[in-house]
């Protein structure tokens, strides 16, 4: 810095000024441009989350209410987690997340990568192969949702299709199931993400150095100690962002669900956004909405906040 | 970061300000929510467009589809809570009394005055349109929902007869059955579920019980071996419904019985909207047949346009709404397409078919015997929540997550009581 001010101190005075005006503004451009979106996001997220959370304490049942009754929607929604039979709406909810979760992250996660091993054979046409597989995730849930909704119906689709072809046994007839039609849901999602999956892991394998691989190859390792030893370890990072991407994607799927079985028969294939936004803006019990939209968000956090957490501290050491 | 606000302050400021300026000028345009979408109910709604059109008023839709019209209720209540309410909206029953008592719903009452409205609209349809003593919503039509509608020619083939007692019609389906034909048409989704249960009632209880159980929800009522019946009769005609009928819209199974793939629905008079729509007429197509057991009475519910309080610039359109949706002569066209009946009892029946001119009368009699309940299924027996407990429960019933009727009416009881 002080050589820099020996040379400054030839140049004139106007030109200085202008000078730390602009480089002034060069330092609060970046939180000029942040700030509204900052701003919108601390409203309109966090704000919001606050709200909900306030909403949840009160008897707010059409339209939000300002009279405190205490935790009574909490209450009811612990009483409903525990009614199996018949199946409360509550328990059907958080028992689909559990299945819907647990296999789509799981089903994407090692189709994804499946495939992207695969592709990184340096096969020909994999140019062609690539966005083929991507490409369903340009669509949007409602779309993946009607057209599954009608390739999976009994009385158009697959089976119908079988059924004109000459094979008359064949019975598939999940999406009209009350006890199946959250694996449809779960077909579907899969479908729809598992490409965009592929395309994560293909980017993590084409960025890993190719000499550690001569290496290992060298020290006579065969194909599958390399990936099993070595490639699939250093994918870690892309296993985080994709398996964030997609917690977020199951949490989230409340269009899915609509648009392809509009709620299951006798609301079998709710998820707890299906049971948030029927309560809330349905039903006029907005505080029982409130109250499982509060405990949705206590749950991922509880999931993702420690898993977070313990992938960022080793990084940082 | 407050210079941040201080520009937003003032860009609020400045929005406020074209708003008021705006207010100035009449605004010549009504702006409708309704969720009327099918082919039937958007002819009928075409026939408003025009009258209000030859006073000079644009109309402007806001449209959502959806038969059940919850999707449009969402909408609604994001626009009003936003302050930015339609001129109306197409409202049922206790959703009506909802924005009332929340305060954004207009007064009509001068209009309802000079227009004679309290004396010509059915007493159990002001229940919904007169709030605290004013007019809030202008009825379009009374349907009701304890229809059965049947494909002539699939009837003529059966040889069957009209049934007049449930075990007729279980025998009628029987028939249905064994010459090969889906003998129920049924859309699986929770509201024609509760729908369908709503006449079932009625059959099995009769009048008294009904109005007990879904209108006053007494709680006697609603586990007595009656409401036990009741299920077990539910159980007994879905074993008639096609394996697919999980998630069916109700126009699709309307679309079955005309196209004589089923023989029966169950359904609302907006059925016969589509018939209508599809060419068909009564006696020669199809056949109008109170759900048996029901004669006499009528469970109804009624489209209502909810009058929003507006700004003073848009009153007179909505004057001008209100004053043509309760004119005779819309009544009577407007229901003629739509399949429902006028909501005053003053209409003539001249321009209407077999099954409307019943309707007329049907409505006129239990309007004068005491026998016109609201629908629980159609928002018209209690409050939405409990309406939605109540769809719950039949749903879950009819797709097996409730396996007796013992525990249905146990279920019932408990989800009722958990919405009050």
């Amino acid at each position: 810095m002080s050589t820099v001010a020996t040379t400054e101190i030839k140049l004139t005075p106007e030109r200085s000024s202008r000078n730390s005006l602009r480089s002034r503004l060069q330092d609060a451009l970046p939180k000029l441009v942040l700030a509204p979106s900052f701003a919108i996001t601390l409203v309109f997220v966090y704000g919001f989350i606050i709200w909900t959370g306030f909403l949840s304490f009160t008897n707010s049942k059409t339209f939000p209410s300002y009279v405190l009754t205490g935790p009574r929607a909490y209450q009811r929604l612990w009483r409903w987690t525990f009614e199996s039979d018949p199946p409360s709406s509550w328990y059907t909810s958080i028992t689909n997340m559990g299945i819907f979760g647990f296999l789509y992250i799981g089903i994407c996660l090692g189709l994804g990568l499946f495939l992207a091993i695969l592709l990184d054979q340096k096969i020909r046409g994999e140019g062609l192969l690539r966005p083929i597989y991507l490409y369903p995730m340009a669509l949007s849930f409602i779309v993946t949702g009607v057209a599954w909704k009608w390739f999976l119906d009994p009385g158009l689709g697959l089976e119908q299709t079988l059924h004109q072809w000459g094979w008359t046994s064949f019975h598939f007839d999940w999406i009209k199931n009350k006890d199946f039609v959250i694996y449809t849901v779960v077909i579907a999602g899969v479908w729809q993400a598992s490409g965009f999956v592929m395309a994560m892991f293909l980017a993590g394998l084409r960025g890993i150095d190719g000499e550690i691989m001569k290496a290992a190859q060298i020290d006579g390792a065969t194909t599958i100690q390399l990936y099993r030893r070595i490639i699939i370890p250093l994918l870690r990072p892309v296993f985080l962002s994709a398996f964030i991407v997609l917690a977020h994607m199951a949490i989230k799927s409340y269009d899915l669900v609509v648009a392809l079985t509009s709620g299951g028969p006798g609301g079998s294939a709710w998820l707890p956004s299906n049971f948030m936004y029927e309560y809330t803006f349905k039903r006029n019990e907005m505080a029982v909405g409130s109250a499982s939209a509060i405990i949705m968000l206590m749950t991922i956090s509880a999931i993702i906040v420690p898993y977070l957490y313990s992938e960022l501290r080793e990084k940082s050491r | 970061m407050r210079k941040f606000m201080t520009t937003t302050a003032m860009a609020a400021l400045m929005l406020a300000g074209c708003g008021l300026a705006a207010q100035a000028e009449d605004v010549k345009e009504v702006q409708m929510l309704h969720w009327w979408t099918s082919g039937g109910e958007a002819a009928a709604l075409n026939v408003l467009k025009g009258d209000l059109s030859k006073e000079g008023f644009a109309w402007k839709d806001v449209p959502v589809a959806g038969g059940g019209g919850d999707a449009a209720m969402t909408a609604l209540k994001a626009m009003v809570a936003a302050g930015t309410y339609p001129t109306a909206s197409q409202m049922l029953g206790y959703t009506v009394l909802d924005y009332a008592a929340a305060g954004v719903m207009g007064d009509l009452t001068e209009t309802a005055v000079k227009e004679g409205w309290d004396k010509s609209v059915p007493a159990a349809l002001q229940k919904f349109s007169v709030y605290d003593g004013k007019w809030v919503a202008a009825p379009v039509n009374v349907h009701s929902v304890n229809w059965l509608w049947i494909n002539k020619a699939v009837m003529d083939k059966i040889g069957g007869t009209q049934p007049k007692t449930f075990d007729d019609l279980i025998a009628l389906l029987d028939k249905a059955k064994a010459a090969g034909v889906i003998p129920l048409a049924l859309g699986g989704q929770n509201w024609q579920e509760a729908t369908m249960f709503d006449s079932i009632v009625l059959s099995t209880g009769g009048p008294e019980f009904y109005k007990k159980a879904f209108n006053d929800l007494d709680e006697e009522s609603l586990k007595s071996d009656t409401m036990k019946k009741s299920f077990d009769n539910l159980a007994t005609i879905i074993k008639y419904v096609d394996p697919n009928f999980s998630g069916r819209d109700w126009n699709l199974a309307t679309a079955m019985v005309i196209k004589g793939d089923a023989l029966v629905q169950v359904m609302g008079d907006w059925a016969k909207g589509e018939f209508v729509a599809a060419k068909k007429t009564p006696d020669t197509d199809f056949l109008c047949y109170r759900f048996p057991g029901t004669d006499g009475s009528v469970i109804y519910n009624s489209d209502m346009f909810g009058m929003f309080n507006v700004p003073d610039n848009q009153k007179a359109a909505q004057v001008a709404l209100a004053t043509a949706t309760l004119s005779k002569s819309f009544q009577s066209a407007f229901n003629v397409v739509k399949g429902s009946v006028p909501a005053r009892t003053d209409v003539p029946d001249t321009d209407f078919d077999a099954c409307g001119k019943k309707g007329i009368a049907d409505l006129k009699a239990a309007n004068d015997g005491g026998t016109l309940f609201g629908s629980l299924a159609q928002g018209y027996g209690a409050p939405p929540a409990i309406a939605n407990a109540y769809k719950d429960v039949v749903s879950k019933f009819v797709h097996g997550q409730i396996k007796t009727s013992d525990e249905a009416v146990t279920e019932l009881v408990k989800a009722i009581d958990d919405a009050r």
